[in-house]
């Protein structure tokens, strides 16, 4: 139930960028978040209204690309997809994998006015 | 809102933090914008201009093609807890300058955390310098406990919050100020989800998981454990009243995370409980390897 705190993160990475870059209307956001980041996307996109209700995003729409987790099996030498952290790799049941993506969480992209 | 560093106050509480940051607001800003416009367009205005504003019509400015929107897309590649990560490495440098070890302890609430550190304390007060930042969302309980033992303890109250974040530590050191060479526990506030996620500048972060919880805990909370570098499998002395399976709770929390350290521990019969002393005086001297500053005013000191 962090999503309220991610979605006060955004906000202030909206802000700061809107003074650097000169913006006064947020149109778009667009996020990574990997399937491993432990963000509830249905909370995130529920937080989200709220926190950015008054704010030069509050009429935003959300875009949020799912990026699905990758690890580097050392027994087979190779990467494969995981669901879960926990996840054998499917090819030889060894666990010692490294993840190599999928704890994404950030704003890749903004439209703006 | 806290001006010097934009925290949002809110109903976050840090015992002694009181917002009187000293410190005044000039601003000068100068822009001057060499922008030169030739319109060949002729413009009918028919209302009057009183003063000299600059008016680009009511269409997209600096748009000229039909149909070009004003908008942009800007590329942002930034984490969403950039702020906190920032905060987090503020936190490790000090620790690090000072040779302090730092330690975040996370659990589910009622794992027994307190009592583990009570005991702890009550065993390494006498060699080591340590203090206490405590996070609950409400009272100043916890810090009272440790407060007994004769360490420092500074309370952090996350209000509606769920977990510590790196800037409420931030304000917790400046007001704790810690011991060079000392020791310094965090107890998380007990959540088993979030605080995995916020990093607080800690050089460990410590998973507490006592046997009367279930031993599949590991896997309906991955992301603590992977995060953990030392899980402590807590009142061990309890096992012959249980159903507990270490041996598989070790087996999923391996899973989880292979690297992961596992001591198990009763912090009411002491047992097990040498391990995790020396776990934390071997961590405290690598951390303090090349550190003779501190190290030889310790020898001298003893």
């Amino acid at each position: 139930m962090h999503e309220m705190s991610l979605c006060e993160g955004i906000l202030q990475i909206i802000e700061t960028e809107a003074q650097q870059q000169q913006f006064t209307e947020v149109k778009q956001i667009i996020l990574d978040i990997g399937v491993l980041s432990g963000v509830e996307i249905s909370a995130l996109k529920f937080a989200f209204d709220v926190v950015m209700r008054g704010s030069i995003a509050e009429k935003a729409s959300l875009k949020i690309n799912e990026i699905t987790a990758q690890a580097w099996c050392m027994q087979c030498a190779k990467t494969i997809t995981i669901k879960q952290r926990y996840d054998a790799c499917p090819d030889c049941d060894s666990y010692q994998l490294q993840v190599s993506s999928g704890d994404e969480m950030k704003i890749k992209e903004l439209e703006v006015n | 809102m806290c001006t010097t560093c934009g925290c949002a106050s809110g109903e976050v509480q840090i015992e002694g933090h009181d917002h009187h940051h000293g410190h005044s607001h000039d601003h000068s800003h100068s822009h001057e914008h060499g922008h030169d416009h030739e319109h060949e367009h002729d413009h009918d205005h028919d209302h009057d201009h009183d003063q000299q504003d600059l008016h680009y019509g009511h269409g997209p400015a600096h748009a000229h093609a039909p149909g070009l929107s004003q908008s942009r897309m800007i590329e942002i590649e930034q984490n969403i807890l950039s702020k906190n990560d920032q905060y987090a490495q503020q936190n490790r440098l000090y620790f690090t300058e000072n040779g302090i070890l730092s330690l975040n302890l996370v659990s589910s609430p009622g794992s027994g955390k307190t009592s583990l550190l009570t005991h702890t304390i009550n065993h390494l007060k006498e060699d080591y310098a340590l203090s206490v930042i405590e996070g609950d969302q409400q009272t100043t309980n916890d810090a009272d406990r440790i407060r007994e033992t004769g360490v420092s303890a500074i309370q952090i109250n996350t209000g509606k919050g769920c977990h510590l974040d790196a800037h409420m530590i931030g304000h917790a050191i400046t007001n704790l100020a810690p011991e060079k060479g000392g020791i310094v526990f965090i107890e998380n506030v007990g959540n088993l989800v979030c605080p995995a996620a916020f990093d607080l500048g800690e050089a460990h972060k410590v998973a507490i998981l006592s046997v009367t919880e279930g031993e599949d805990k590991p896997l309906k909370y991955p992301d603590m454990f992977f995060a953990a570098d030392l899980m402590l499998l807590n009142k061990i002395d309890l096992l012959p009243h249980l159903n507990f399976d270490v041996e598989k709770c070790m087996q999923y929390a391996r899973q989880v995370n292979p690297k992961i350290q596992i001591l198990q521990v009763s912090a009411t019969s002491g047992e097990g409980m040498d391990d995790w002393y020396q776990w934390l005086k071997t961590t405290r001297q690598m951390k303090l390897i090349g550190r003779s500053d501190i190290l030889l005013s310790e020898t001298s000191s003893i």
